[in-house]
């Protein structure tokens, strides 16, 4: 009989398993023990590994905070909008506000060093994606998503909004810079 | 009550009564006619984002995204699988349906929860993608169309559960249900789960949208519209490998290798697949690892192993069959003698190598917690879920329309010549797609992203490298192909549909379904059942390719700042 009637042997959950098949099965099975075991072993091994601190927060306590990181930091102004290009000190903690439809403010970091990074959006959700380094992380209102980056290479970044937020999406984009 | 005439199909000698075949017909003619609908709306997104050619406008672009996802990843997938549902129970046990009335009222509210979309998407103000994801807002239409939609769907789902006990009462076959229409059962239960997750989150959010509820919390309007949103694509995962086993069984006669192993395979499917709505919050906030670890992994890849249980058994059932009835030359003889020019068997083989090499390995490599990172919401995503749902899913129903239509509607399919190559039409079209749109991804290029050249931000730009633009215009030349396949589909079946040659009750020329494998036919032809050489062959090349693409992943993470 085919799959499409009734099984032919009434028993058939007592019919023996061919050895193609258990063989095939035994490696898948072992197969997902490797891609399990492989995820922890990462977090030990590892360097990439999203921290998962997060905090309630408020649009308005977020942007004060990082109003106040900005005032404590800032080195220069940069670019068509005018934006403050924040220096924080190596290992110390920096802010980036997602908001319609832009990033702020401009960060500058130390390549080698690592920052403590909190993030959180005014609005709607928004994406962070740090382009080429290719690391894309959710960002969401109301909560603050506080993690460490360490750059491994000088140059100038780029980050963009890839998690849908209205017509103007597209528009939305800040820098971060690397620098020796 | 219901008429509980029926006829007997000369062609298949299966039993279709008056009200099951009268639905069956309704929900496979709105399922095509949502296909074209939402195909036509992907057209206008592959020639956009192809930066060259940059067809809509922004807010243009959003809206016909948003009406192409609901369209085919909901709309026409649901209906064709509601058809799914009746025709695994009703006909394939042979009994009437159960409640036909109240799955004429589940039909209609869920053609007036579609066209409800489409009205208010296309006005514009609800271009808020698939997944509306909260704070976001869509007026209170959006939501409620969903919610219609849905429910419609539901009492799908209690009919053909009631079929079912209509079947076992009335005593219309002996022993278990089928293996088809155990995989149905499997869609039906994971449609349930999904529905009532849906509406967990829907009908807050419709209520907050009418403002009578203050706030919807945006991580936890994530969690569980993912336990929506995931869930409905395993509803097409069972839902077509049962069509693959059906198709299997419909050309070849081919019987599962082992009830028992295909049958647990189902049943893991029930029970892990899903827990892999984590898959979409590797990388937000406030969810621990052990969170994400535990369910991207669906508990230790069970689910994953079930589909490459599936992934071995169809084929495996089909070589063995083959074998049986001649074709047992080398390793590939059954395979080379297949019905290549039969639209039923090539989709169905390109749904089923293209779901596993193309869908099937990169979903579970970005769905490894670390590597995630990578990939999140860039283009990667679309290429992935392009081969799953479309090469996998929607071709398989494709190829099981062909099959299906002069059964039920007795009219002979028209355009035969260009039928043959539809299914290879659509299927490498639409696998350039996902490679394409995958390729971009890994390149960076965000998802739903209306200009990568980033013209409009008044000067702060970035440069993605000029292979980015050469995929996307790359995936413009394979979305052109597919649509040329899907269009090819839709004109096949709605001219075979008014224009077919009547078959009445007629028998057709060829036959139509292949009689069952005998176990003499097995042994005589110095095999057995379980004799698939080619097909282990087939399997180790995708476990190589499977494992090599993974740790090559694991390299590309490894090369990246350190995130802790």
């Amino acid at each position: 009989m085919s799959s499409l009637s009734p099984p032919a042997k009434k028993l058939w959950w007592k019919e023996p398993i061919h050895k193609s098949e258990l063989l095939w099965i035994s490696l898948v099975f072992v197969w997902g023990l490797v891609m399990t075991f492989m995820m922890p072993y990462w977090h030990v091994v590892g360097k990439q590994n999203l921290g998962t601190d997060t905090y309630k927060t408020t649009p308005k306590a977020f942007q004060a905070a990082t109003e106040a990181f900005v005032e404590k930091y800032e080195v220069r102004k940069e670019g068509p909008r005018n934006y403050p290009v924040v220096a924080p000190p190596a290992g110390g903690d920096v802010y980036l506000i997602a908001r319609l439809w832009d990033w702020w403010p401009i960060v500058e970091l130390k390549k080698g060093e690592t920052y403590r990074f909190h993030l959180s959006s005014l609005d709607w959700q928004h994406g962070f994606s740090l382009q080429p380094a290719n690391i894309n992380i959710q960002v969401v209102p109301n909560y603050e998503h506080v993690f460490n980056l360490t750059p491994n290479e000088t140059g100038e970044y780029s980050v963009i909004c890839n998690e849908y937020c209205g017509v103007g999406h597209h528009l939305m984009i800040g820098k971060i810079h690397v620098v020796d | 009550m219901a008429t509980t005439t029926f006829r007997t199909c000369p062609d298949t000698g299966l039993k279709f009564f008056n009200s099951t075949e009268n639905l069956l017909k309704a929900n496979a003619v709105a399922a095509v006619v949502f296909l074209l609908v939402g195909g036509l709306h992907g057209l206008l997104v592959g020639m956009t984002r192809w930066q060259a050619v940059h067809l809509l406008g922004a807010e243009d672009f959003y809206m016909v995204l948003t009406a192409h996802g609901l369209n085919v990843l909901i709309f026409w997938i649901i209906f064709f699988e509601i058809a799914v549902l009746y025709f695994a129970s009703s006909v394939l046990l042979g009994c009437r349906l159960a409640t036909p009335k109240w799955a004429w009222a589940g039909f209609a509210l869920m053609v007036i929860g579609a066209v409800m979309n489409n009205v208010v998407v296309l006005q514009g103000n609800a271009s808020v993608m698939m997944t509306s994801y909260a704070p976001m807002e869509a007026p209170p239409l959006f939501y409620l169309s969903l919610i219609l939609f849905a429910v419609g769907a539901l009492i799908g789902c209690f009919v053909f559960f009631g079929t079912l006990v209509v079947a076992k009462n009335d005593k219309t076959y002996e022993g278990s249900v089928p293996l088809v229409t155990f995989g149905a059962i499997t869609a039906a239960i994971i449609a349930v789960f999904t529905i009532v997750s849906g509406a967990i989150i829907l009908i807050p959010t419709l209520l907050w949208s009418l403002g009578l509820v203050g706030e919807i919390d945006a991580l936890a309007y994530r969690l569980i519209w993912w336990a929506f949103g995931h869930s409905s694509q395993q509803i097409n995962v069972s839902a077509h490998v049962a069509v693959w086993y059906a198709i299997a069984a419909i050309l070849f006669g081919a019987k599962p290798l082992s009830e028992k192993v295909s049958r647990t395979a189902f049943l893991m499917y029930i029970l892990f697949l899903q827990i892999a709505s984590a898959h979409h919050l590797l990388v937000d906030p406030g969810v621990s690892s052990n969170f994400k670890m535990f369910n991207t992994s669906y508990a230790m890849y069970l689910a994953v192993m079930a589909s490459m249980v599936h992934g071995l058994t169809v084929p495996g059932s089909i070589e063995a069959a083959q074998r049986a009835r001649g074709h047992s030359a080398g390793l590939f003889t059954w395979l080379r003698k297949a019905p290549w020019g039969n639209p039923t068997f090539s989709g169905m083989f390109i749904s089923l190598v293209g779901f596993g090499f193309l869908g099937g390995i990169t979903g579970v490599v970005m769905g490894a917690e670390q590597i995630n990172l990578l990939v999140h919401n860039t283009l990667y995503v679309p290429g992935h879920f392009h081969a799953t749902v479309v090469v996998g899913t929607t071709l398989a129903f494709m190829a099981l329309t062909y099959w299906l239509v002069p059964v039920l509607f007795r009219r002979e399919i028209v355009m035969k010549g260009l039928a043959k190559w539809q299914p290879y039409l659509f299927g490498l079209g639409m696998s350039g797609v996902s490679l394409f749109l995958m390729g971009a991804g890994t390149l960076g290029v965000p998802r739903r992203h209306w200009d990568i050249g980033f013209a409009a931000t008044g000067g702060i730009t970035h440069d993605f490298p000029a292979a980015a633009y050469t995929m996307l215009a790359l995936n413009g030349l394979s979305v052109i192909v597919a649509v040329i396949g899907g269009a090819a589909f839709c004109v096949i079946i709605v001219g075979s549909l008014l224009f077919g040659r009547k078959l009445g009750d007629q028998k057709m020329s060829e036959q139509w379904i292949a009689d069952p494998v005998t176990d003499e036919e097995y042994s005589a032809n110095g095999g057995s059942a379980f004799a698939i050489p080619g097909t282990v062959v087939l399997a180790m090349v995708f476990f190589v390719s499977f494992a090599l693409y993974y740790f090559i992943n694991w390299k590309y993470l490894a090369e990246t700042w350190g995130i802790s």
